[in-house]
């Protein structure tokens, strides 16, 4: 993702329910809502939960505008844990920013 | 600091002994009204599991700006909520969290094995049910609907509520109902 | 990605914690003092307002600025009131000189109570 598209776009909604996604493996310092244990995980887009201000940037008492689209992101335990040992259908959904997302390509 | 900021006119004396006052009279009681007149009324269980927020705007609950998603339990689904980041919680439906939901191991663990946590807490979950377990990581607050207990076909609303404890709304326990401990109405 | 693996990341802040070991969960909880929810009710007041003094986000970034011992160490909200203190020295609505002489002066009337 080239920085001028963040700035142009970062608004737009880009994934809708069912869509496939990965979480971007980045390790930026400062203020993140993405926590460690779902970077570089396969989900399914769960609810577009609205667009809220960039708490990245509200962190630093900036204003986190423009407001960025937050999806609720369903992964299954057993892709996020290797020694998961509850029910294979055992899932966890947590909420993540659409800069933290991008599209999984599922031929892959 | 409470001191130097009402001394600076940041604060005022009485804001701050209001909003005490406020948080001490919160428990969980709001979130058992919702869950009580969801058990009971299949409609607006509908509109609280598709905007929690609007549902409890509806029961007259000032929630404020808070984003509520109701998740429920069922047969199938047990529902666990934590925040690992930090320990978001729906505090003006339940009032101020436990210190154990705020602990290191509840916020390491859940994640990672709620089984094993949920057993912790005394509850057992069937082999063949789902566990979804729900990481508060931004905006959105969450709230276990729990399964209304058997043999609660005869209790009104209000004591239906009676019934739902805080930790059902958290997703470590479910909802009990002890005929033989309750003799009497109560409110 | 193995998460026990310290090769596989960079670096881990202290309270990105989800999915470490941990020892069992200890079903504790305790009546919170009026300091403890002073606190509380501070940060209300603080964000509460149409130009907020205190953001969510600034609190829970100056926590997360807590080294690890300091961190594990505090209570909740001693660590909360520590970010509180924090945020407003970084907004300048207090400056770190007024906050040390008020702590002395509270110290020192504490003390003349004993």
């Amino acid at each position: 993702m080239t920085d001028s598209r963040c700035m142009s776009d970062a608004g737009a909604v880009r994934f809708r329910p069912g869509d496939r996604v990965r979480v971007r493996v980045a390790y930026p310092i400062g203020h993140v809502r993405t926590p460690l244990y779902v970077r570089g995980k396969p989900g399914i887009i769960e609810r577009i939960c609205g667009t809220f201000p960039n708490p990245e940037e509200l962190a630093y008492a900036r204003a986190g505008l423009p407001a960025l689209p937050l999806y609720r992101v369903r992964f299954l335990q057993r892709d996020l844990w290797p020694d998961y040992a509850g029910h294979p259908a055992d899932v966890l959904e947590a909420e993540i920013y659409q800069h933290w997302l991008q599209a999984e390509d599922i031929s892959r | 600091m409470r001191e130097l900021l009402i001394a600076k006119g940041v604060l005022r004396a009485d804001d701050v002994r209001r909003q005490v006052e406020a948080m001490d009279a919160r428990g969980p009681r709001r979130g058992a009204i919702m869950v009580a007149r969801a058990w009971t009324d299949p409609a607006f269980k509908r509109r609280m599991l598709e905007d929690g927020s609007a549902a409890a705007r509806e029961l007259g609950l000032d929630i404020g700006p808070v984003k509520l998603i109701v998740v429920e339990n069922t047969h199938d689904v047990h529902n666990v909520i934590v925040c690992t980041l930090c320990s978001c919680y729906p505090r003006n439906l339940l009032g101020l969290p436990p210190d154990w939901y705020k602990s290191r191991s509840y916020r390491s663990r859940t994640v990672r094995e709620p089984r094993a946590v949920l057993a912790e807490f005394g509850t057992a979950i069937a082999p063949d049910t789902q566990v979804r377990v729900h990481d508060s990581t931004a905006d959105m607050r969450y709230l276990v609907l729990p399964r209304r207990p058997g043999h609660t076909e005869h209790l009104g609303e209000a004591e239906l509520a009676t019934l739902v404890t805080r930790d059902s709304m958290i997703g470590v326990s479910v909802a009990v109902f002890m005929p033989s401990a309750d003799a009497t109405v109560r409110t | 990605m193995a998460l026990s693996d310290p090769d596989t990341y960079p670096y881990r802040s202290h309270h990105d914690m989800g999915g470490l070991p941990a020892a069992a969960v200890v079903p504790a909880e305790h009546d919170y003092a009026i300091w403890e929810k002073r606190v509380d009710a501070m940060l209300v007041l603080l964000g509460n307002r149409p130009e907020p003094l205190v953001r969510t986000d600034e609190l829970r970034r100056n926590i997360e600025s807590l080294g690890s011992d300091a961190y594990d160490r505090m209570s909740y909200y001693e660590r909360w009131i520590f970010s509180i203190a924090q945020t407003l020295i970084q907004r300048g609505v207090i400056t770190v000189d007024e906050l040390g002489r008020r702590i002395e002066q509270v110290s020192a009337r504490d003390s003349a109570h004993d």
